[in-house]
């Protein structure tokens, strides 16, 4: 058995006196798709953003690569290969796309990811590339600051609300380069609140509710009914046939 | 006509008040730092290159080449350790710890060299000579060569900017430091940066006014510090030459006021700050409404 | 995993909510011996001690109110050094139109409170750093517009009038009481306003302003009353100093060193509280005294701990014994009770 790439155990994350996590605990391997679901204010965020260093966790510990990254601060982590896409895309706005994609690149590890790589990837960008952020649409800015975190060659690309206050035919194209991102060698860590895409494209899912993990396996062994029981904590089955929106 | 020479002599000394400013725009723009010992800097640089002169013998153009290094290295410390202190424990602190920072300093310096002015380079011709433009018009070298100077030093800092790695940081961690710390950098390291080009551009200031001018420890608040800021907000804050036009604004309305009357001129400079506090608190070189 | 712990059943009757922890009655007697020991000092003790004393009232009241400014409204104001300058010319503008500068006191707190008004209009929609650079330009553009007047004295100041009449002692008792008298109604108005509605919307604005807006705390108001109340107090205590220096320089009062003791001893003695000022005066005085040969060490001396201070011991002196004996001299805060 290989050794994870990522390692979380028993974390526990406040914010202020509030408990947004309880004892998370979960292993993701290289290669693979980790989808963290839950509805708003289940701790998704929180968990992504302990993970990478934003935030401080109570207790309990991240390994990556048999590391123990706890302790490292956000900066550390993302030149050791812990790279996040934050919720809300967080450009930097008085810089242009070509700018965002340097500093991106400024810490970069060796790979096969490269600022030139990402503008035959997303083929729109190499004309607009001296454009500042801010003058974007949200779906092209989620796609420079997917960009500006594969040009530092991450180990693990972690996602955070990729499809927020976008339209869903964007989302699903952005989703679409996926496995031309898995394809170089990254895994992938998705926070998502769009339940049908997560599965759409993950290799495992994470449910989380209120801080605590409900349901955790891979989408082709378990049911819907599952899902939306772990996602809404209700022991009633709904509908057969609807979705959870 | 004097009113010509009062306007061009406000323009030129725009100059020496962008070298103050630029440092201040920069703090404030990057780490959000007003800066209350500012203006204390510049005659803490000033008294070094005093210094600096007396011990080495060095060429008092030639004073700079030590000087704003060693400020440059004095700000990324003082960044490092006490500014991003404060920074960690909110905007009162900040502002409670420079302000502190500044009265230390000024009666640091009262103790230590007393309260009798002292300037530098005054027996060079370039300070003392100046030329003429026609009957009425009288210009001081030293004040066109400050004012190159600022232009040069404004032209360093747009460059640096926009093309170096270190400047590309600089506006990043502006924007988003968080943003900033997920692409690897160590915004604490960039802010020294940031600190260590206004401490330097501060001392260039601090030099220039010590030969415009003479030195004194109170000078750094009594002068400096408003005037600095007078120019920053005058011309908008986040814009490097905006410094230079609010710069020059305040020079051109300190002249108007000498001429109506001698005493008014540092207040006629404040009441174009308050004015443009009050109506247009953005600058003038902004393009943003009200903030 | 059980979230959800039952919650612990309690009648409410049991819970009182009482205003401070210790009774507060022995507090009150024991401020008001206070004040009738110290109103008595004139007789006990030379004219020099009452007259560091009276020093000492004025940085207390400068105290408390930059205190009220940045501790309770959360405003840091680095140019109060304007309403002190402007008390002691009210009272001396008083003064040469014959009004004796005792009676011109009370007149010259309430015209600080008058000017106030405009100025925060001035200055109301700046925030944190641009704020207190406005107050400081507000402070220095007063002192440049005074200073072309020489009816009051120009740039080299003038001696009050009105003061010769009195024998040296009298005078220094006089002023002694003056000092005091204003020390102790800027601290009552301190008490009651804190205690009042303005004084828990003043918390909830320090807490979360945008919390406080949407409940519908008036904000601005609040802050706006603050900043009258804290030019009054600093124009009693301008005016008190006058009284005192005997003449009004504008560089004397217009000082910044003002608007540095009065931070410094606040921030020393604990900002955010009342007792907080009282205790940093104290330390601002013993320093002022054993350093008063060493000219300007006092003052490094006072920067330098209130920079250590607001770094490490952000609630003052004042926070760390109250952290560890819950003591409140000025009870203005809630306690639950059982």
């Amino acid at each position: 058995m290989t050794t994870p790439l990522l390692e979380v155990s028993d974390l526990v994350v406040h914010h202020g006196q509030l408990r947004a996590l309880d004892s998370i605990s979960f292993r993701v391997f290289p290669g693979e798709v980790y989808a963290i679901i839950g509805a708003n204010g289940a701790g998704k965020s929180t968990l992504l953003r302990t993970i990478s260093g934003l935030h401080a966790p109570t207790s309990g510990s991240v390994l990556f690569d048999g590391k123990d990254v706890t302790s490292w601060r956000p900066e550390r982590r993302a030149r050791g290969g812990i790279v996040m896409v934050p919720e809300g895309r967080r450009l930097f706005g008085s810089l242009s796309v070509e700018e965002n994609l340097r500093v991106g690149a400024t810490y970069a590890r060796p790979g096969q990811w490269s600022i030139e790589r990402v503008y035959e990837t997303f083929d729109w960008m190499r004309e607009r590339r001296n454009q500042r952020t801010a003058q974007l649409s949200g779906g092209e800015q989620q796609t420079v600051a997917i960009g500006r975190a594969l040009v530092a060659n991450p180990a693990a690309l972690l996602l955070d609300e990729l499809s927020l206050g976008l339209a869903p035919v964007i989302v699903q194209r952005i989703y679409g380069m996926l496995p031309a991102i898995l394809a170089t060698g990254l895994t992938v860590l998705i926070v998502e609140q769009d339940v049908s895409q997560a599965l759409r494209v993950a290799s495992h899912i994470h449910c989380l509710l209120e801080g605590r993990t409900t349901l955790l396996g891979r989408p082709e062994d378990v049911t819907a009914e599952q899902v939306e029981a772990a996602y809404f904590g209700l022991a009633a089955k709904l509908e057969e046939g609807s979705e959870p929106s | 006509m004097t009113w010509v020479n009062a306007i061009i002599q406000g323009v030129l000394t725009g100059g020496l008040y962008a070298l103050f400013a630029c440092g201040l725009s920069l703090m404030f723009g990057v780490m959000k730092v007003v800066n209350l010992a500012h203006g204390d800097l510049a005659v803490v640089a000033g008294y070094i290159a005093v210094g600096v002169i007396t011990v080495t013998h060095i060429p008092v153009l030639w004073s700079f080449i030590i000087v704003v290094p060693v400020m440059a290295v004095l700000g990324y410390v003082l960044q490092r350790t006490l500014i991003q202190s404060s920074l960690d424990r909110g905007v009162l602190t900040t502002l409670i710890v420079t302000f502190g920072l500044s009265i230390v300093i000024e009666n640091g310096l009262l103790q230590f060299f007393t309260a009798n002015t002292r300037g530098i380079g005054s027996g060079l011709a370039l300070v003392r000579d100046s030329f003429s433009l026609g009957p009425q018009i009288q210009i001081a070298y030293l004040l066109v060569v400050i004012f190159a100077v600022a232009v040069v030093v404004l032209l360093g800092l747009q460059y640096f900017l926009s093309a170096s790695r270190y400047g590309r940081l600089i506006r990043a961690v502006a924007d988003d430091k968080e943003a900033a710390q997920l692409s690897g950098a160590d915004y604490r390291h960039v802010f020294g940066i940031a600190a260590a080009l206004a401490f330097g551009t501060v001392a260039l200031g601090g030099i220039a006014y010590g030969m415009y001018a003479q030195l004194d420890p109170t000078a750094g608040t009594d002068t400096i510090l408003l005037f600095a800021f007078a120019a920053v907000v005058i011309g908008g804050l986040g814009s490097l030459w905006g410094t230079l036009l609010g710069g020059v604004v305040l020079g051109v309305a300190q002249q108007i006021g000498a001429q109506i009357n001698i005493s008014d001129e540092v207040l006629a400079g404040y009441l174009v700050f308050l004015a443009v506090l009050v109506l247009r608190p953005q600058g003038l070189a902004s393009r943003r409404t009200q903030s | 995993m059980n979230l959800l712990t039952e919650p612990v059943a309690r009648p409410a009757a049991d819970l009182r909510v009482t205003r401070s922890r210790r009774s507060v009655a022995w507090t009150g007697a024991g401020a008001l011996i206070v004040v009738v020991v110290l109103a008595r000092m004139p007789y006990m003790v030379h004219s020099g001690t009452t007259a560091i004393l009276a020093q000492a009232f004025i940085v207390l009241t400068l105290a408390s109110m930059w205190n009220l400014l940045a501790g309770y409204a959360g405003l840091v104001s680095v140019g109060q050094q304007l309403f002190v300058g402007l008390g002691a010319y009210f009272v001396l503008i008083l003064a040469i139109h014959g009004v004796s500068p005792f009676q011109a006191l009370p007149m010259a707190a309430i015209g600080c409170g008058v000017a106030a008004l405009p100025l925060w209009w001035l200055v109301s929609r700046l925030r944190s750093g641009y704020f207190a650079i406005a107050t400081w330009v507000l402070a220095s553009a007063a002192m440049l517009f005074i200073e072309r007047f020489p009816s009051i004295g120009s740039g080299s100041g003038m001696p009050m009038p009105g003061l010769a009449g009195y024998g040296p002692v009298l005078l220094s008792a006089y002023t002694y009481w003056a000092a005091l008298a204003v020390t102790v109604a800027a601290l009552a108005a301190i008490y009651l306003l804190l205690r009042s509605k303005l004084g828990l919307a003043l918390t909830a604005i320090r807490d979360d302003e945008v919390a406080a807006r949407s409940s519908g705390v008036r904000v601005g108001l609040a802050r706006l009353l603050v900043f009258v109340v804290a030019g009054v107090g600093c124009g009693a205590a301008g005016a008190v100093l006058a009284i005192s220096q005997l003449q009004v320089q504008p560089s004397a009062v217009f000082n910044i060193q003002w608007t540095a003791e009065m931070a410094f001893a606040t921030i020393i003695g604990g900002l955010g509280t009342i007792e907080g000022p009282i205790l940093g005066t104290a330390v601002y005085m013993v320093l002022q005294q054993t350093l008063a040969s060493y000219n300007a060490w006092y003052l490094i001396v006072l920067g330098l701990v209130a920079i250590t201070v607001a770094l490490f011991a952000r609630r003052g002196l004042w926070g760390l014994a109250d952290e560890h004996l819950h003591l409140r001299l000025f009870p203005v805060g809630y306690w639950l009770r059982d």
